[in-house]
């Protein structure tokens, strides 16, 4: 790769896939309680998350940006709680850029894991609580197990689609090296300062990654994307 | 079923009305510096014109010269370099010369600090952590951001505080929001009402960059449109000149430049 790309574009393609793991790993973190309540509850509040949940499928990335912009900034709410919690404004740094991703990227997690833990159905986790389960023993020992295929589809689609991040990143991001110039933004300097030379190359990784996650998730898990197809 | 019927109905209804307007209509693609002024000029112009349609994009100038090559639909491309529509024009895209219409100026400016009474050499304090310019590699006022930084003898030194916007008005609107404490953009923008109520500005001298020369053409899409030349012709007009020297800019045959 080294041959091809010059060396701020390895380092745009470094800090994107850096930027995509802490996404990915946080929002399995963050993810999983909330899909498992989603599958799980009865309550009236589940149609509510559900749709929070799903927004950034059909917010405009610039609607996104600019919420985050201004809450983020130093006179925004979220800004005032991180001064006081002496982290510092998150705009154009890389921790902005993960919280922002976490938004952009949740329903991509959440969706496919609801989906898994709901076509487990109650039958196991009812047969591990007469044996004696915790509902937390059964979680881990029965639930987890079974959805690890949601498990797998939900970190692929969270990571690619953090991957293919542009417009958040470009209202907020502020383009700094290593920061916040990920690969997709790197893409489009070269096409705005005229060098199509190394924008073809780029995007030429860019393709070939994004195809191959798409096949893996389609020729080897055939029967995965169509429990997810309604993201 | 029902609703999607409304909805294609409503679809061939909005695409017959938009089909029986008005024949005369013309886009420009502008940077994004114009944004204020270029919007009064056409208040301006339409005044006189009211039967017809002018839609203006706002944009880095490398961003419009890349989609014009590319066969973009806009009749007139107002630069903030005049370097993009002489390189157009020499790759036979333009219809007639390459007009120059006016120089722009750059400014320090903050919406938290009254940047009239600070120079460049004041970016090094502490308290200054972000500073927001157009991203150097495409857009003119960032290369000229760059300039006036290094005659300051100051660029390497501020590499960490830097943030770069996508064009010229990204990197005010990173500087109005607070995000960054200040800005070295368009002394055009920092004239805009809105953001003139916010502090002042520094003028930074002209000798500490290259002259941020711009020009506009007519485009071959735009050269069979009589609207295209006349509004052209307008950017000569006195009302057109005074919006321009309103909002800082140096005309073309003026010596009022300072």
């Amino acid at each position: 790769m080294t041959m091809i790309l010059a060396d701020a574009d390895i380092q745009s393609i470094w800090l994107t896939v850096r930027l995509a793991s802490v996404v990915t790993v946080a929002l399995l973190i963050l993810g999983t309680p909330i899909a498992w309540w989603l599958a799980r509850t009865r309550s009236r509040l589940k149609g509510v998350l559900g749709a929070v949940v799903a927004l950034p499928l059909v917010l405009p990335p610039s609607v996104l940006g600019f919420y985050l912009l201004l809450a983020m900034g130093p006179d925004g709410p979220v800004g005032q709680l991180t001064r006081v919690l002496g982290i510092g404004a998150l705009p154009f740094t890389f921790r902005g850029l993960v919280v922002a991703s976490i938004f952009y990227s949740l329903p991509f997690m959440v969706q496919p894991l609801q989906n898994a833990f709901e076509s487990i159905g109650e039958r196991p986790l009812e047969v591990a609580a007469t044996l004696g389960a915790s509902p937390l023993d059964a979680f881990f020992t029965v639930a987890l197990p079974l959805a690890r295929p949601g498990f797998l589809t939900a970190s692929i689609l969270t990571f690619a689609h953090t991957v293919g991040e542009f417009g958040v990143v470009l209202m907020i991001g502020g383009n700094i090296p290593g920061v916040s110039r990920v690969a997709s933004v790197q893409i489009y300097d070269h096409v705005e300062a005229l060098e199509y030379a190394q924008a073809h190359r780029m995007a030429a990784v860019m393709l070939i990654f994004s195809f191959i996650v798409l096949l893996a998730l389609y020729v080897w898990r055939p029967g995965t994307m169509k429990t997810t197809r309604k993201d | 079923m029902g609703l999607l019927r409304t909805f294609l109905v409503l679809l061939v209804c909005f695409g017959c009305a938009v089909s029986s307007a008005h024949a005369e209509k013309i886009t420009i693609a502008a940077a994004a510096d114009l944004k204020y002024a270029m919007d009064e000029i056409i208040a301006g112009f339409r005044k006189g014109q009211p039967a017809h349609e002018i839609d203006v994009v706002y944009g880095s100038s490398g961003k419009f010269h890349t989609q014009i090559r590319q066969g973009a639909p806009y009749d007139l491309f107002f630069s903030a370099d005049i370097s993009f529509p002489r390189e157009l024009a020499r790759q036979g895209l333009a219809a007639g010369e390459v007009r120059p219409y006016a120089v722009g100026r750059i400014v320090l400016w903050s919406s938290s600090m009254d940047a009239a009474k600070m120079t460049l050499a004041d970016l090094v304090d502490p308290k200054v952590t972000k500073i927001a310019i157009a991203n150097p590699k495409h857009a003119p006022y960032g290369k000229r951001a760059e300039e006036a930084l290094r005659s300051a003898g100051l660029w390497d030194r501020l590499q960490s505080k830097l943030v770069f916007g996508e064009n010229i008005s990204q990197a005010a609107q990173y500087v109005q929001s607070g995000n960054a404490q200040v800005g070295l953009i368009a002394l055009a923008l920092v004239r805009n009402p809105e953001l003139s109520k916010r502090g002042g500005y520094y003028l930074i001298p002209e000798n500490m960059h290259n002259p941020l020369e711009q020009g506009f053409i007519i485009t071959r899409p735009g050269a069979g449109k009589p609207l295209a030349g006349s509004f052209a012709d307008f950017m000569d007009s006195k009302q057109a000149r005074s919006i321009m020297t309103k909002y800082g800019f140096a005309l073309p045959g003026d010596k009022t430049g300072k």
